[in-house]
């Protein structure tokens, strides 16, 4: 009976365990307090999500890579179990989490709040740093894989000669036998002018709002490779009478997390936390196009680090289209509003990072809104690419049989034409597809903003403050600079 | 700016699933949505639609039956329905009648079409699952119909060595020990295609759905294929072999066809524990239905909060507060959702509807009333299968559903609940769950449909 004797509510441990030196302050909220069961004070102490763990499995049942690799224990091993076996003496954390394709899928599946990802990022960062030979082959490839953004900038500067070399087959082919990066995909082109460039070229923001304002997180990818989304945000979010700022920003910190380079994460998140609590201090709230950007924000910072203002930066975070959805009459706004040919057919897939977020039904609502578009969901799988996860030779095959049931659907929809909100499972849709891409910031800026030029923005929007209905849509004189 | 909706399904599970189905079929061109937190305890679940399975405290109807593991002294109901009339008053199917249970289980046998079989009779079918005892049951996976205890062909149970959860020589000497009217014997066998220990369930009906190529001794065949090589030189003239269930995800009509054929005896499966490949075909029939329904579906997001607006005086019934908004909390953000009517349908003990601390037993959004002893050791007896106080914690609904407080008066007036949040049955000792939620889900979301009109 001695399960009886134990507390049932395991929020308020009774009787702490004395390990001399608790160091933490009571400071009066209820939130749970760890016990300090091991010595080691500066790890974090996950040992209440192990605790909740029942094992009913159900992470289990969502994992896309457990369904498909072999090789590949699951989500329930890889978090709880392992955490509980490292208790032990002697035990390294098992190779197999390098084939997590961290998608997180794990976390929203748990109905015992398990901290899944938090302990797969933990194990994984471990298993890089004390297992990994950092002369290898795969810790030099995801180095510079999770440190994509370092390379990025030299691409950008000559942008056509990088896209031309990174293009031929040569390159591809040394890129397998070198480094590992698989030469079935097309390395993504680079744009021949930044959206960093752009916005200091046209002056920066064209609205000045101090009732109204928002810190735009842009992430990697809109600035280097698709600068015309995060136009689109610009454009939109002016066109609602934002004032819109662009902090210094690093890497979000998903690929590194990625990878298990969890030092270069904590470097990334620093500079992002300081900067973005200085905007919010500015009366910004932070917004995101990239759905793994906002996810590695809003969750992986809190559960990871604990810089000053980490918390307050993950709850004024939000994503593009969530914060217009709750703060503009955004389907009012929409109605009556007509797109171009390109957008009236679209397959739309919710990337993992959106559904983990609740936001997997959105983009569908949306686009409903909007007169002549037909978007249909193609289904709750995984892509299958998990940001760098499917750039490795060794997941290549894995990740193309996770995309498999994404590839049927969208072949299934009558759309030639695909909507998504993550970077890399747009390169997936379009590499398993043939399918153009696109993200749903550049449909409202096509329904919204006319010419999808951005002249509203230009010349209207000075006088627009908070009433956006009718504004906008009738514009004709664009004057668009780029 | 609230995100606006005519009906708001608070619960994603079975009860809240068939609410939403319902009010988006009782009021057309209503807006309904669906909010869920975590995945649904359907994963849990073995897939099987029981209305009542065992009269609550011993009652029966008179059949001298087998005796059952958990249910040792009670015999199984054959006719639920005419069970279903001697339940206490404070009972769910009584609260909403057994005319809405029959109605509810029509609305089930519509949306689910040709994927569950039952609706034949109203008596109840006695399924075979993986310990050997048989559930009695109204409506079941088809993929189980070949495999009912009542029918009298002989049967080989397969079982898998990695897959243990499922000891099928044991089953079987259950099943003949339980006095099924035909010989059933057992073999373990290893699962061609198979590498791991632990494979996931998943990995199990991937491989048979996609009939991946897998490595045999004669080469390299579809798994499916391999499977039934696997099995057939241990066929020794049964008409019908059970497989644990684990006959593909996606294509499990196509996987069991192909494996009939193969093996010239028909195919069943034997619904296993958690977690469960029929709960999860049933979960995606579910979610399909709301899809096609234009049923809008927000998961991952807990509702957190409520705000009431003022009531209207002209109600005869005292003023009553109603729901004016609640909140979602996404990553600390909070996030409005409006609607003009409501349904909890978030579960109980399990699926963390009912909450309990040491002090209190609780209702977590609305706190709505939950009737519970003071001390806590009165929550529960010492016969673990005895009759547990706490298996019978949940809000206390009217007629129409609608959650009352500790003086009998509307907790608010346009909230209504469903499934297991709803206290006054022990779904685990009455083999009520399914059919409890199917039926006050029916109601609820109907009532909730027709209210906003």
């Amino acid at each position: 009976m001695s399960d009886a004797q134990r507390p049932i509510d395991d929020s308020v441990p009774s009787e702490q365990p004395s390990t001399g030196g608790a160091d933490e302050d009571d400071s009066g909220n209820d939130e749970f307090e760890p016990v300090q069961v091991f010595p080691e004070a500066e790890e974090m102490d996950l040992r209440p999500g192990a605790d909740n763990c029942y094992k009913c499995s159900t992470c289990d049942t969502n994992c896309p890579v457990a369904e498909v690799d072999d090789e590949f224990p699951g989500p329930k091993f890889q978090g709880p179990e392992q955490w509980r076996l490292k208790r032990q003496d002697d035990h390294d954390i098992d190779e197999s989490v390098m084939k997590c394709s961290n998608c997180m899928r794990c976390d929203s599946a748990c109905p015992s709040s398990v901290p899944l990802s938090q302990m797969h990022n933990t194990a994984r960062a471990e298993y890089v740093e004390e297992n990994m030979s950092k002369f290898s082959r795969e810790y030099l490839r995801n180095r510079m894989l999770a440190n994509y953004r370092r390379l990025a900038p030299l691409a950008s500067m000559f942008p056509r000669t990088a896209n031309f070399v990174m293009g031929l087959s040569v390159t591809k082919w040394l890129g397998e036998k070198t480094l590992g990066i698989t030469s079935e995909r097309d390395l993504p082109t680079f744009a021949t002018e930044t959206f960093r460039e752009w916005w200091t070229d046209r002056g920066g923001a064209k609205v000045q709002n101090e009732n109204k304002r928002i810190a735009y997180f842009h992430g990697c990818y809109s600035n280097y490779n698709t600068p015309e989304v995060a136009k689109a945000l610009v454009r939109v979010y002016e066109h609602f009478g934002y004032e819109v700022m662009v902090p210094e920003q690093s890497c979000s910190g998903t690929p590194m997390f990625a990878n298990g380079m969890l030092e270069d994460a904590r470097r990334a998140a620093e500079t992002n936390v300081r900067e973005l609590a200085a905007a919010i201090e500015d009366g910004a709230d932070v917004i995101a196009s990239c759905s793994s950007c906002s996810m590695s924000i809003r969750q992986e910072y809190p559960e990871l680090f604990d810089f000053e203002d980490t918390e307050t930066v993950a709850a004024n975070t939000w994503d593009a289209v969530e914060y217009l959805r709750v703060h503009e009459d955004l389907t009012g706004a929409l109605e009556n509003t007509t797109v171009d040919d390109e957008f009236d057919d679209m397959a739309y897939h919710a990337p993992c990072h959106s559904r983990n977020q609740g936001l997997d039904g959105q983009t569908i609502e949306v686009m409903d809104a909007i007169d002549g578009i037909d978007a249909h969901d193609v289904g709750d799988s995984c892509s299958g690419i998990s940001g760098t996860y499917g750039w490795k030779e060794e997941n290549y095959e894995t990740s193309m049989k996770i995309g498999e049931e994404m590839f049927e659907h969208m072949d299934e929809a009558e759309a030639e034409t695909g909507l998504t909100e993550c970077p890399t499972c747009s390169m997936q849709m379009e590499h398993g597809t043939g399918y153009e891409i696109k993200h749903t910031l550049e449909v409202l800026e096509a329904a919204l903003v006319s010419d999808g030029g951005g002249s509203h923005a230009e010349t209207g929007a000075s006088s627009s403050l908070g009433e956006a209905e009718g504004e906008g849509k009738s514009t004709e004189t664009g004057t668009e600079s780029d | 700016m609230a995100i606006t909706d005519d009906v708001l399904v608070i619960g994603g599970g079975l009860a809240g699933a068939t609410a939403a189905l319902a009010a988006a079929d009782a009021a057309e061109d209503a807006r309904i949505r669906l909010v869920t937190y975590k995945q649904s305890t359907l994963r849990h679940a073995s897939g099987l639609i029981d209305v009542l399975g065992y009269a609550p405290g011993g009652v029966s109807d008179g059949e001298n039956g087998q005796e059952q593991g958990q249910n040792q002294n009670q015999t199984p109901v054959a006719d639920p329905f005419t069970a279903l009339e001697s339940l206490p008053e404070s009972h769910p199917y009584q609260r909403v009648g057994v005319d809405a249970v029959r109605e509810a289980l029509a609305f089930f046998d519509e949306i689910a079409g040709d994927a569950y079989a039952g609706s034949h009779t109203e008596m109840n079918a006695l399924v075979p699952t993986h310990g050997g005892t048989v559930k009695p049951t109204a409506r079941y996976p088809v993929s189980t119909a070949e495999g009912l205890a009542s029918d009298d062909r002989d049967t080989l149970l397969v079982g898998f060595e990695t897959l243990p959860d499922f000891d099928a020589p044991l089953a079987a000497a259950h099943l003949e020990a339980a006095g099924a009217p035909f010989d059933a014997r057992g073999v373990t066998l290893s699962f061609p295609g198979i590498v791991r220990d632990d494979a996931k369930v998943t990995r199990y009906a991937h491989l048979l759905d996609h009939n991946e190529r897998v490595e045999t001794l004669t080469g390299k065949t579809g798994a499916r294929e391999a499977l039934a090589a696997t099995v057939e030189p241990h066929l020794d003239g049964e008409s019908r072999v059970g497989f644990p269930a684990v006959l593909g995800d996606d294509h499990p009509a196509a996987v069991r066809e192909t494996l009939s054929d193969a093996l010239g005896a028909d195919t069943f499966e034997v619904p296993m524990g958690p977690p469960s490949l029929p709960g999860l075909r049933l979960e995606d029939l579910l979610y399909d239905a709301l899809e096609s329904a234009g049923v809008r579906v927000t998961s991952g997001v807990p509702v957190v909060d409520y705000e009431t607006a003022v009531a209207d005086s002209t109600a005869d019934e005292p003023a009553t507060a109603a729901i004016d908004h609640v909140v979602v909390d996404r990553n600390g953000a909070e996030i409005p959702h409006e609607a003009d009517q409501y349904v909890l349908a978030t579960g109980g003990l399990v699926g963390k509807g009912v909450e309990s601390n040491r002090e209190r037993v609780t209702e977590g959004i609305f706190d709505c009333y939950v009737p519970h002893a003071t001390d806590r050791y009165d929550w529960f007896v010492d016969d673990v299968f005895g009759e547990q106080p706490y298996a019978r914690f949940g809000v206390v609904p009217d007629e129409d559903l609608r959650p009352l407080d500790a003086d009998g008066n509307l907790e608010f007036s346009n909230l209504r609940a469903a499934g297991s949040v709803l206290g006054g049955y022990d779904y685990a000792a009455e083999k009520s769950g399914a059919g409890v939620s199917l039926a006050t889900g029916y109601v609820a979301g109907t009532r909730a449909g027709e209210g906003c009109q």
